[in-house]
């Protein structure tokens, strides 16, 4: 079949870019949709232009580094799939598709369809972890985990990263990529510890990244690979409603320490009655 | 090249052929080694930790695992990765499990008996004490990953759960759904971050290894080009540690990721790095078959599905019948009738090779005949659709996405792809290569699967070496090698930069008309003909003398569009495919010299009447080490040989 190409070029960060057009007449339909990109790139560098710049690593829909919008669709068409795994059975002949790449302030574009996500990682480099030192886990069956909140936990740590739920939400929200990091550690017994303190400092990290807030229009879960649902954001807003409410950190001490030596503490204190 | 092979070498008793190749194996009892060279090393202030610089390439598990862990003893670690972020490693791709001698189902498991399934699996071709070390510290890594919060399969009540894996007659695979991978490193990826809030671990993600610097004969450093910019720089250090993966790519198609690549232990082994068993290269039996020239990659199904999935094909040559249509008694579940005892779970290299032989009888299924059916229908008859969606629900809709066939209907097509690979950088017992100061862990290194890597057991692999032995080795290498103060202005970078420049400009200068892909396909196609499942004297000549040729193409027909201070995919993997033609060599050149079969090494001409691998271990007990002696020139076998003190060699028998 005949595909028509609208992609976005753009050469640097610092360039103008524009669609410019390209036709594959020769598609077939159990091409995957990068594959059919590989083919129009190898005939482009046959004819001396420059191939369209994309990610794409594990091509099997896990690693999270592939993704673009195709027609203004996040991964495109199919739904609970990354565009590695979409194949062009999905498409007709002649079909015009718009390649554009994730739009979002704090997703910085590269070139062409690339842009950089390095924002998720500080979000996760924020608190997104449990604190445990290598060499000091106890028996791994010490903890047990029912399986509901295991098999949840799972459900929720399936994100891939690839933030496809930034770029569909028209706040460019993050939420439900920080939902499902929090929701993952917080339903488990090892996460409970550091609940508290790591919405926090996630949901603060967020903002400053340049997300936006989450107004519950649901495009992520919608266009979400792993399938995510919208609860995982309100785990964590619950989660962040009782944290901020409570922030330890900043509640009367049990019982007061001396800041100083008793000594330095006294004479101080008449210092300042006679001052 | 040379490609005439020279006499058999004789067994060389126990000293390896050469000095470096001393594997420093502790003395005592296999069950003491590891305990006793732990008490035998020298540590590292506390204080003095944080004047030690240590690079570590590659974030999958073995690399997120050794940065993390180096960062929490205090160490300044710089973390490499050419993904756009370290949580996007290949480790993230592997579906299956971890394996761990916990004997949770208190079916007879230990430590002895994974050590032995692991020599065994391997086919008598790797080190014991390695093995043994592998096996103890496997019940760690379990519980550390428990406590990171990786989400593994439970039981009602609450305990974890395990699953069978092929090789193996007790339950001892853990495992998160069809996802482990991705979840232990994801474990692994956020305790690496979270030393990145600690100030210890420094990311540099989207930048390539280009070379190794080497000063004093010591590693040093290496020099890097950001793929964003374009920008070639250097690092220093005290040491580097590669864990940069295997080198599976060299064959185009295969399961690993499009970017993994070879290039950082290649550049490693030029400079010194002896590459140990090149030719130990795994053919997963459970992927889905190719579609088309175009295909860019092979997907994986997972091997536990053969825990439920029975393999066959119809008993009759050109057999075009749909699967439905074939009646019971028509069917060749050719698995479970030559391996009663294994049946579906047969080693992986067992399992290919008898995919092959009833594929080349002419009774293989689907387009050009190249595929067997995986089939669930007793099992679902058995355990229900809810039973087998729970186990493996996401491998069928991936299977399902990719074919547009959905497995609860009809049954899965498989076959054959190049999945890992055996072979590495050759290290010593404590994960050293011949370059003093350079580390390998993970799949990069030779060290622990022999000739054939059992399921479940690269991702024990990788995490031990990350967390339980790299950070405790380093550390005695650093006191023992004395602190010299080397940085990144010394004349060995400039002249390092200086090389990968002139490769870059080189590369970007040939001025042909064909892409990457082109060359790569065609030596990869090369290579899964001559050097793949089945090797003979006369078809590894035949590549041997191919591979120049395809070089010499490539070097006057590549055309590389753009310039070298930009993104430029086409110039990343110009790079990579560069250095396969001479890894390809490597890896012929091995399997033409081991004139044996051991594990995934088939050699036609040593088999038995059965068409099972038979060994040499008179002549071929040893692990092949390479020696780089420059470009067109022959490279040097050498040899560590190895000892078997605790189990006996057999043939290895699954039936």
């Amino acid at each position: 079949m005949r595909i028509v190409l609208d992609i976005w070029r753009q050469r640097s960060p610092a360039e103008q870019g524009k669609f410019v057009r390209y036709e594959v007449p020769d598609v077939s339909e159990h091409m995957s949709f990068l594959e059919m990109l590989d083919v129009l790139n190898a005939r482009l560098v046959e004819k001396g232009e420059e191939p369209v710049a994309f990610d794409s690593d594990c091509r099997e829909g896990i690693c999270g580094t592939c993704g673009f919008m195709v027609n203004g669709e996040a991964h495109g068409p199919l739904t609970k799939s990354t565009i590695c795994q979409t194949h062009m059975r999905h498409f007709h002949d002649g079909q015009v598709l718009r390649l554009e790449p994730w739009r979002a302030a704090a997703f910085p574009i590269r070139r062409d369809l690339v842009v950089d996500r390095s924002a998720l990682d500080r979000i996760i480099v924020a608190g997104g972890y449990v604190s445990v030192r290598t060499g000091s886990a106890p028996e791994a069956n010490a903890i047990l985990v029912p399986k509901p909140a295991a098999d949840r936990a799972m459900e929720a740590a399936a994100c891939i990263g690839c933030g496809a739920c930034v770029a569909a939400c028209p706040n460019a929200s993050a939420a439900l990529f920080t939902g499902a990091k929090i929701s993952h550690l917080g339903l488990l017994p090892q996460g409970q510890p550091e609940r508290p303190l790591r919405v926090l400092a996630m949901s603060a990290q967020a903002a400053a990244e340049g997300f936006g807030h989450c107004t519950s229009i649901g495009e992520c879960s919608a266009v979400c690979p792993a399938g995510i649902q919208l609860e995982v954001i309100a785990r964590m807003n619950g989660d962040f409603i009782r944290a901020a409410l409570s922030r330890r950190d900043e509640q009367e001490p049990m019982a007061t320490v001396p800041r100083s030596s008793p000594v330095r503490a006294r004479t101080a204190e008449r210092q300042q009655k006679v001052e | 090249m040379a490609v005439e092979a020279p006499p058999r070498p004789p067994s060389t008793g126990l000293a390896p052929s050469h000095p470096a190749l001393d594997p420093r194996i502790p003395s005592g009892p296999l069950g003491q080694k590891w305990e006793r060279r732990k008490f035998e090393m020298k540590l590292v202030n506390p204080a003095n930790k944080r004047r030690y610089t240590i690079i570590v390439v590659g974030t999958g598990l073995a690399g997120a695992a050794a940065a993390a862990s180096l960062g929490e003893l205090g160490y300044q670690v710089l973390s490499f990765c050419y993904q756009d972020s370290a949580r996007r490693a290949h480790s993230i791709a592997a579906q299956g499990g971890i394996n761990a001698a916990k004997n949770y189902q208190n079916d007879g498991d230990s430590v002895e008996r994974l050590f032995y399934d692991t020599v065994k699996g391997g086919d008598f071709r790797s080190r014991e004490a390695n093995v043994y070390r592998l096996a103890e510290v496997s019940a760690n890594i379990i519980d550390q990953c428990a406590a990171q919060g990786v989400p593994f399969a439970r039981e009602y009540g609450g305990a974890l759960a395990n699953r069978s894996f092929g090789g193996a007659l007790v339950s001892r695979t853990f495992y998160a759904r069809g996802q482990t991978g991705q979840q232990l490193l994801l474990g692994a990826y956020q305790a690496l971050m979270r030393q990145v809030a600690a100030g210890q671990v420094r990311m540099h993600p989207r930048t390539e290894m280009l070379d190794l610097v080497l000063v004093d004969g010591k590693a040093r450093g290496i020099v890097v080009r950001d793929l964003v910019t374009g920008a070639i720089s250097s690092y220093a250090a005290d040491a580097v540690v590669l864990c940069t993966g295997g080198y599976g790519n060299l064959f185009y198609l295969s399961t690993n990721a499009r970017g993994c690549n070879a290039t950082a232990i290649w550049r490693a082994h030029r400079h010194g790095a002896f590459f140990a068993n090149p030719c130990y290269t795994q053919i997963h039996p459970t992927c889905i078959p190719r579609s088309g020239e175009y295909q860019s990659k092979l997907t994986l199904m997972s091997e536990s599905l053969r825990n439920d999935g029975r393999v066959w094909v119809p008993r009759k040559k050109g057999d075009t019948r749909p699967p439905d249509r074939i009646p019971e008694d028509e069917r060749d579940y050719y698995l479970e009738r030559i391996y009663p005892t294994y049946g579906n779970l047969a080693p992986r290299d067992i399992s290919s090779r008898a995919a092959k032989h009833v594929c080349d009888e002419g009774r293989g299924v689907g387009p050009g005949g190249l595929g067997v059916y995986l089939d669930f229908r007793d099992s679902f008859e058995r355990l229900g659709r809810k039973v087998l969606d729970d186990r493996y629900g996401n491998l069928f809709e991936m299977y399902e996405r990719i074919t547009g066939d959905d497995p609860h209907q009809v049954p899965m097509r498989i076959y054959p792809a190049v999945h890992y690979v055996m072979g590495g950088l050759w290290v010593d017992y404590e994960l050293m290569s011949t370059i003093p100061g350079l580390f390998v862990g993970g799949e990069a290194n030779f060290s622990d699967h022999g000739a054939n890597r059992l399921g479940a057991s690269a991702l024990m692999q990788g995490l031990a070496d990350g967390y339980f032995v790299l950070p405790y080795t380093i550390g005695d290498y650093l006191v023992r090698a004395g602190r010299t103060k080397v940085d990144d202005t010394h004349a060995a970078f400039r002249d390092a930069e200086a090389t990968v420049q002139a490769r870059i400009r080189s590369l970007l200068d040939i001025g042909g008309t064909r892409s990457v892909d082109h060359f790569h396909r065609e030596l990869g196609n090369l290579l899964w003909n001559d050097c793949g499942m089945a090797r003979s004297r006369q078809s590894l000549q035949h590549a041997l003398a191919e591979i120049p040729k395809l070089r010499e193409a490539f070097w006057h027909g590549l055309k590389v569009t753009g310039t070298g201070e930009e993104l430029n995919q086409e110039l990343e993997r110009a790079g990579r495919v560069a250095d396969y033609y001479e890894l390809g060599e490597l890896m012929c050149l091995d399997a033409l010299e081991r004139e044996e079969s051991c594990g995934a090494h088939f050699r036609v001409e040593h088999q038995t009447e059965e068409g099972e691998a038979l060994r040499d271990d008179a002549h071929f007990a040893h692990v092949a080490a390479w020696e780089w002696r420059g470009p067109g020139q022959r490279p040097v076998r050498h040899q560590e040989p190895l000892a078997f003190e605790t189990v006996a060699l057999q043939a290895r028998s699954y039936k």
